[in-house]
């Protein structure tokens, strides 16, 4: 980009060079190769789906009750919601406060942010079905919480709390130490400083993470098969199981006898997915205009 | 009395959260605990030979051997590298210096959408369009390592655009400056003199992608064929690690389950090595 604007070179001087040097020429096509295919798969897939989804989506698949008749994906909405906050309400504080004390706490050189570190790092590496078959594992059997909205909460929020606490990292990492050294000069102590000045502005940039955190709660599938199971309508409280929507187009697949059902859901959470791009883009704006 | 009480709020919150920071660090000595605790015995029960080099898997008959699976899982990561990572490489290469500024605006939403398409949603893609493709195309039934590897590749696309990009971005310009004023072409002096300085951060990126590929169990599932058989060529099906996790542990019972378990420990410690060398790679990028 920046290359282009140093030259200043003119389309027909550009096509000269290139015509004189084979395989710049070669390198330039592939390059631009590749960035069609990756453009081209995007909008194939979501145009495809779309299509393909949009006239399946009948005002029946949105009824409150769930019955094989119409096998509405309302209760499987309602769960995901459900499922989101309880997850963001058991990840968000402990994610905030561990960067806290990453970054406002922990002298240099403390042995204890090493370590938290690595094994965040580790967390986030950790594929979702393995997390789904540690969640069976402590919280449906040695817990006995059974296969309920709170079982796959608890496995979820152990799995994003890893973005959590690197993004509010980051955000906190960002706020210029004048604002603190402000804060201590005014007589305030280190807790008063985190919360009254280090941590609304670092507000932007704990939000994103947020936001990265419900779009994957919202596309887990292998987390919570065994976890929060399959039930498909609304359960009647946190301890019984219901399925996100991610699990209910698992499970219309794998009947395999609502093929068109599965569109309409694929529509539906492409357009989530869509919204979430959205919101994290606004909010990615807006923290490169404050610091602008 | 006041400063009493500040005193006390302090030295409190100061404790929790030094406990909400000591939480990631359970949460991984549960995960190694229950899975270890669960997977090894079941290992010697079984025979560790046995369980890991042994070829049939066959729950009902009491034979366990996951080889194929770990085979399976090999050939998909190794099938998604070898078509994700040229693609992505190139259009993290576009990106950073070939792309003009409206398309930018265009480009970059995409592959940020292309990361948060959830996997169920790819192996529902895969199934309705990729499959009958390479039925149409090859022949059989569609679902192989080739349709795997092509779902992953895809799925891995966006992790190693971004963090090459960010790596390309990284390499200070005077290295392409420098190539520039020898008289290189812009294409030669991004590939000759800024890619070559960026190749520990794309190794990462590399890395990151195997990972995905290797953990990756819904979108997998619904392409492979899922045969629990080493396969032969890249058109017979395929059943990975995670696949056999998630098609069986629904009904799986006794041995049978604890053998998915320590499945799924066998698919934890190739992860755990996965990550021990993407730390590595980061520290030598920090020297």
């Amino acid at each position: 980009m920046t290359g282009i604007s140093i030259n200043k070179i003119s389309f027909r001087q550009k096509l000269k060079a290139l015509v004189k040097h084979p395989a710049s020429l070669i390198m330039f096509l592939i390059t631009w190769g590749a960035a069609f295919i990756t453009i081209a798969v995007v909008l194939f897939l979501v145009a495809y789906i779309l299509i393909k989804g949009v006239p399946n989506i009948k005002p029946s698949l949105f009824a409150w009750e769930y019955n094989s008749e119409n096998v509405s994906m309302m209760p499987a909405i309602v769960n995901t919601v459900t499922m989101t906050l309880m997850s963001l309400l058991l990840a968000v504080p402990i994610g905030v406060f561990s960067a806290i004390y990453l970054t406002e706490y922990a002298k240099r050189g403390n042995p204890l942010v090493k370590v938290v570190r690595v094994t965040t790092e580790t967390l986030a590496g950790i594929p979702s079905i393995v997390y789904g078959l540690f969640g069976y594992l402590i919280f449906v059997i040695a817990c006995k919480f059974n296969q309920s909205m709170l079982s796959g909460a608890l496995t979820l929020a152990i799995m994003i709390l890893p973005t959590m606490m690197r993004t509010t990292e980051e955000a906190l990492l960002g706020v210029p130490d004048s604002y603190r050294e402000g804060s201590f000069g005014l007589g305030a102590g280190r807790l008063r400083t985190v919360f009254k000045v280090v941590l609304p502005s670092a507000v932007p940039g704990i939000l994103s993470g947020v936001i990265l955190s419900v779009g994957r709660i919202v596309g887990e599938t292998a987390a919570l098969i065994y976890t929060s199971g399959t039930v498909p309508g609304i359960p009647k409280d946190l301890m019984h199981s219901g399925r996100t929507l991610s699990v209910h187009m698992y499970a219309l697949l794998s009947e395999g006898l609502y093929m068109n059902e599965a569109y309409a859901t694929a529509v539906v959470l492409l357009i989530l997915v869509l919204a979430i791009n959205m919101l994290s883009g606004l909010i990615a704006k807006k923290i490169s205009a404050k610091k602008g | 009395m006041n400063t009493k009480l500040q005193k006390f709020k302090e030295g409190f919150m100061r404790i929790i959260f030094t406990l909400c920071a000591c939480m990631s660090i359970i949460a991984v000595i549960l995960i190694c605990l229950f899975l270890f605790a669960n997977g090894i015995p079941t290992m010697g029960k079984i025979g560790v030979t046995k369980f890991l080099f042994g070829t049939v898997w066959k729950p009902l008959e009491n034979f366990f051997g996951i080889l194929p699976m770990i085979i399976g899982s090999i050939y998909v990561t190794a099938g998604a590298i070898i078509i994700g990572v040229p693609i992505g490489l190139l259009c993290a290469v576009f990106l950073a210096k070939f792309c003009p500024k409206w398309l930018y605006k265009f480009l970059k939403p995409a592959v940020d959408l292309l990361a948060g398409i959830p996997s169920i949603v790819y192996g529902f893609f895969g199934l309705v369009v990729i499959v009958p493709a390479m039925q149409n195309i090859f022949g059989g039934s569609g679902k192989s390592v080739l349709t795997a590897s092509l779902m992953l590749g895809i799925m891995i696309l966006p992790t190693i655009i971004s963090v090459s990009e960010a790596a390309i971005r990284a390499v200070p310009e005077s290295y392409y400056e420098g190539a520039l004023a020898l008289g290189a072409t812009h294409e030669r002096s991004t590939f000759r003199a800024t890619l070559p300085a960026a190749k520990s951060g794309i190794t990462a990126g590399v890395i990151l992608g195997i990972g995905r590929a290797i953990g990756e169990a819904m979108a997998v599932n619904m392409v492979a064929g899922n045969q629990a058989i080493i396969p032969t060529s890249i058109f017979s099906g395929v059943r990975t690690l995670t696949s056999n996790i998630v098609l069986e542990m629904g009904y799986a019972t006794d041995l049978h389950r604890e053998a998915l378990i320590a499945t799924s420990v066998v698919l934890f410690v190739f992860i755990l090595i996965i990550n021990l060398l993407f730390s590595l790679i980061k520290k030598e990028n920090k020297k």
